[in-house]
């Protein structure tokens, strides 16, 4: 049976209709909201694609249930800024032209905006251990590092 | 040109905004493709092929390559630009539509500048030619008295833009070969650092990749995956599925066993719930014994790919020699997004939106797998999540177009999960190799000799899993893109070096473990590995310098100009290896490599900085510093960015990557068991570009990981004094060498 599930998304208060209220998070933002910055890298939490704002604290969207996440505010990437009006660290990303096939940028972006939200400014190592549980393969590290360093710069 | 201005206003409407249409609108392809519009060209010799300007002025560039995650979309345009002389913003690309763009085979080898961007900026040269010569016409002046400034021709008082000459209509031009091209010199777009068109959306979530495309009454596909490669589907117990939300179908065919929900995760639980029983296959080698089963594998033939003097007579006489054997892993692409395709079938018509960096083969394979009629087959490029070779993207269309079919045609997406993509992907193949080289007794190199054991057969189409498993044929009917050098795998095995009595030899195997295909530049990387570390063994032998005794035997003035940048650049110490005796339970040392790839003639050499931790076995490479000559630089940032990429995947893949496997399967199925490199393990990269802005363009970036696993050996060998000839270096080889000493 279809159930209503009420959400606040990037500053939307939703209603989307699921078989199963204990969905992932992440199939309802994609296919119910059809939100694009979350992506599907891995479902096991492991690579860090697929991370969303709950409540300002970074959570894995493919192993969260949809039902832990009703009476939080979920900010995708989104919700954080557009082309036209980056935020902070996604600005910083386009300068450093941190991106090769950009798939992991959503995770990167999130972990970023969350460890800068804490720490104004961190050093490499910092910069390098918050993101050690994210995935790139395309090898855009260090400009991903250059881009954290620079948002902070800025911010 | 007079037939030309005269022939052109009947010809039909095939501009850039059609074409726009076609991209950005879910539906009707085909009404719009095949129904009051004829075709346009695909051609690889017209200039339509390629290029089209419409009314607006608008220029529209058809890439039969494709953007994997490179920055290529943002290289073709500044060629085309460049060369129509028009701001990048009035460039559109369109990038691997098999009704659209021309077949310029498989986006692969970081051949897309040198062959495509090439063929782009002839053919624009070609349109720049003849635009100007109607312009002449038109202003009753000649060709030389005309200029050129953002797309407008101007000379004596008089202009018109390529819309008013002409806008909306086919050229119907052969592409000249000889037509004029800019001098490099006035270059203003190509050689400079553009920003990537692509990267503002794709860090704000605005950006459709495959994964995000939809269209209208979709439904989602998953696969079940037998549990043996080989197995056969015995029984399949529909009613597990019962109560699983949004069913629409199991689909059987054969061994090929799918499921179709309304919704993605209906699809993923009725694949996760599906009970089906599969027959045992256990037919895979023992992989403690791999390289005996390479080793001991059918050769079908042998290719000499060097032979100077008479080596077995050389080295049977030398005083000294060595020798050693080299092996490099079976590695996963391991892209972070899975394999995702969308296949709908209309009145026989199959359309397949896919991330493939191979459309028009894909095409061909579909339609052959389908049994349907060529033309009744369009498959559309959408960026996918990166990707550096054959991946699973033909395959997970392979897969919904089979469920598609099932289900009376309706829109399928499949996209793989996890363990899909760690375990069914194409692999990269084992290689091995055996050297062995001698020096007289003034330490003079007489002898070098080599033979590398490698799967036969060009980079033709890799089988796909559904036909395999449905059991039904997908080889095309015709393939006509193959690699020149039919034995592909052969390159790279013979050496840049000159000794006086050479011969290397490729044994090409019969069979390989695994379904395989091109990752990185497949047995380039790992022949180059094999023999750039044992030039590193010889040096050490003769007691000389390894990046001295690499220039006192390279013939080549453009390599050892590039040598000499890179010694500049690492400040690189003369001395010969091992650096001292270990001392300590941290050593570090330096080690370098070279190579001239191919088929793309880019030069490259590399010195890498480690610390090897003797108690635990862990190699940190701290620091890579790389010279790179790739002729004209279209993009420099661009170039950095792929070699910066490349590097630190081949890290990772000389350090960490093996896949797992059991008799029966693949066992490392997700990055626990696959892991890759992550940030706090990741080396700074120091780049030297050598731009040549007069010679040609070659593949920018893959060369780079060629001189990677060698530049880590031997920078280990300098360390510690061991040679490490099994990639990957994991700690547990690292203590094992230490302990054999």
């Amino acid at each position: 049976m279809p159930t209503s599930v009420s959400l606040d998304v990037n500053g939307r208060a939703v209603t989307i209709e699921v078989d199963d209220p204990g969905i992932p998070l992440l199939y309802a933002l994609r296919d119910n909201l059809e939100l694009k910055g979350p992506r599907f890298g891995c479902g096991l939490g492991q690579c860090g694609a697929c991370a969303v704002l709950s409540d300002g604290e970074l959570v894995l969207s493919c192993e969260t249930p949809l039902t832990k996440v009703t009476n939080r505010k979920i900010v995708t990437l989104e919700g954080l800024g557009s082309p036209e009006q980056p935020s902070p660290v996604q600005q910083a990303f386009i300068d450093e032209q941190a991106a090769q096939c950009g798939f992991c940028l959503n995770g990167m972006i999130m972990r970023a905006t969350v460890l800068l939200a804490k720490t104004k400014n961190p050093t490499v190592p910092q910069i390098k251990k918050a993101l050690a549980d994210n995935l790139c393969r395309c090898g855009t590290h260090l400009r991903i590092v250059r881009a954290v360093q620079r948002a902070a710069r800025n911010a | 040109m007079l037939d030309f201005v005269s022939t052109r206003r009947g010809i039909l409407k095939t501009g850039g905004a059609l074409v726009v249409t076609f991209a950005l609108a879910a539906k009707p392809y085909f009404a719009l493709a095949q129904g009051s519009a004829p075709k346009k060209t695909v051609a690889s010799d017209e200039v339509d092929g390629f290029l089209s300007i419409d009314t607006d002025g608008q220029v529209t560039v058809y890439s039969g390559k494709v953007d994997l995650g490179t920055g290529l979309r943002t290289a073709l345009t500044q060629i085309a630009a460049e060369e129509l002389d028009l701001p990048l913003d009035r460039v559109k690309l369109v990038q691997g539509d098999t009704e659209l763009t021309p077949d310029q085979g498989p986006t692969w080898a970081s051949l897309s500048i040198q062959i495509c961007g090439m063929r782009i900026r002839q053919a624009a040269a070609t349109a720049r030619k003849a635009l100007t010569e109607i312009a002449a016409a038109r202003f009753g002046m000649s060709a030389a008295e005309l200029r050129i400034e953002n797309g407008m021709i101007i000379g004596n008082g008089r202009s018109a833009s390529y819309a008013e000459l002409v806008g909306g209509t086919a050229l119907s031009l052969k592409i000249d070969n000889n037509a004029p091209m800019k001098d490099p010199r006035t270059y203003k777009i190509v050689g400079k650092s553009v920003t990537r068109l692509d990267i503002p959306e794709k860090a704000t979530g605005r950006f459709s990749y495959m994964h995000d495309f939809r269209v209208a009454g979709m439904l989602h596909g998953r696969v079940v995956r037998p549990l043996a490669i080989g197995a056969r589907l015995e029984s399949v117990d529909e009613s597990s599925l019962n109560g699983v939300p949004g069913l629409v179908k199991v689909v059987r065919e054969g061994n090929f066993l799918g499921v179709v929900a309304t919704t993605e995760w209906g699809a993923i639980q009725a694949a996760r719930k599906l009970k089906a029983t599969w027959s045992k296959w256990e037919a895979l080698p023992e992989r403690t014994r791999l390289w005996q089963h390479v080793r001991t594998t059918k050769i079908e033939s042998d290719a000499v790919t060097a032979n100077v003097g008479d080596a077995a007579k050389a080295l049977n006489d030398v005083p000294k020699r060595i020798a050693a054997t080299y092996d490099f892993a079976i590695q996963t692409h391991g892209s972070i997004g899975p394999s995702c395709s969308v296949v709908e079938i209309n009145d026989g018509r199959l359309t397949c939106w896919s991330a493939s960096q191979a459309t028009h083969r894909l095409k061909r394979q579909l339609a052959a797998m389908m049994n349907l009629p060529l033309d009744n087959v369009r498959c559309l490029y959408i960026e996918g999540s990166g990707c550096y070779g054959r991946n699973g993207h033909e395959d997970a269309a392979g897969d919904a177009a089979i469920l598609s079919r099932a289900v009376g045609g309706r829109p399928v997406r499949v996209q793989w999960m996890r363990a899909d993509e760690h375990g069914w992907d194409p692999k990269g193949p084992p290689i091995l190799a055996d050297l062995r080289a001698g020096v007289d007794d003034e330490g003079k190199v007489i002898v070098w000799e080599s033979e590398f054991f490698v799967p036969k057969g060009g980079l033709g189409p890799v089988p796909l899993v559904a036909a395999t498993l449905a059991e039904v044929s997908a080889t095309p009917i015709t393939e006509p893109y193959r690699f020149s050098n039919p034995n592909y795998m052969t390159s790279n095995t013979a050496i840049s070096y000159t000794f006086p009595n050479v011969k290397t030899v490729a044994h090409l195997l019969a069979e390989t473990p695994f379904r395989w295909s091109w990752i990185r530049s497949p047995a380039r990387l790992q022949n180059t590995f094999a023999n750039e570390s044992f030039v590193d063994e010889l040096a050490a032998l003769v007691g000389a310098d390894p990046l001295d005794f690499r220039l006192s035997h390279l013939n080549d003035p453009r390599g050892a100009e590039l040598l000499r940048r890179l010694a500049i650049l690492a400040h690189w110490e003369k001395r010969p290896s091992p650096l001292s005796p270990a001392q300590s339970d941290v050593m570090v040392g330096r080690g370098v490599s070279y190579a001239k790839d191919f088929p793309s003639p880019t030069y490259v050499g590399a010195v890498a900085e480690v610390e090897v931790d003797r108690r635990n076995g862990d190699i940190r490479v701290q620091r890579f510093f790389l010279a790179h000559d790739c002729g004209q630089i279209i993009n420099p940032d661009g170039v950095k960015n792929q070699i910066e990429g490349n590097i630190i995947q081949t890290v990772s893949r000389t350090l960490k990557e093996e896949i797992l496997f059991d008799r029966s399967a693949v066992t490392s199925l997700h990055w626990a068991t696959y892991p890759i490199l992550t940030f706090p393990e990741v080396p700074d990269v120091i780049i030297d570009l050598i731009d040549r802005p007069t010679e040609k363009a070659s593949g920018a970036g893959e060369a780079a990981t060629l001189v990677v696993p060698s530049a880590i050996s031997n920078a280990v060998f300098d360390a510690l004094g061991l040679r490490l000839r099994s990639v990957p270096f994991t700690p547990a080889k690292v203590l094992a060498a230490i302990e054999g000493h």
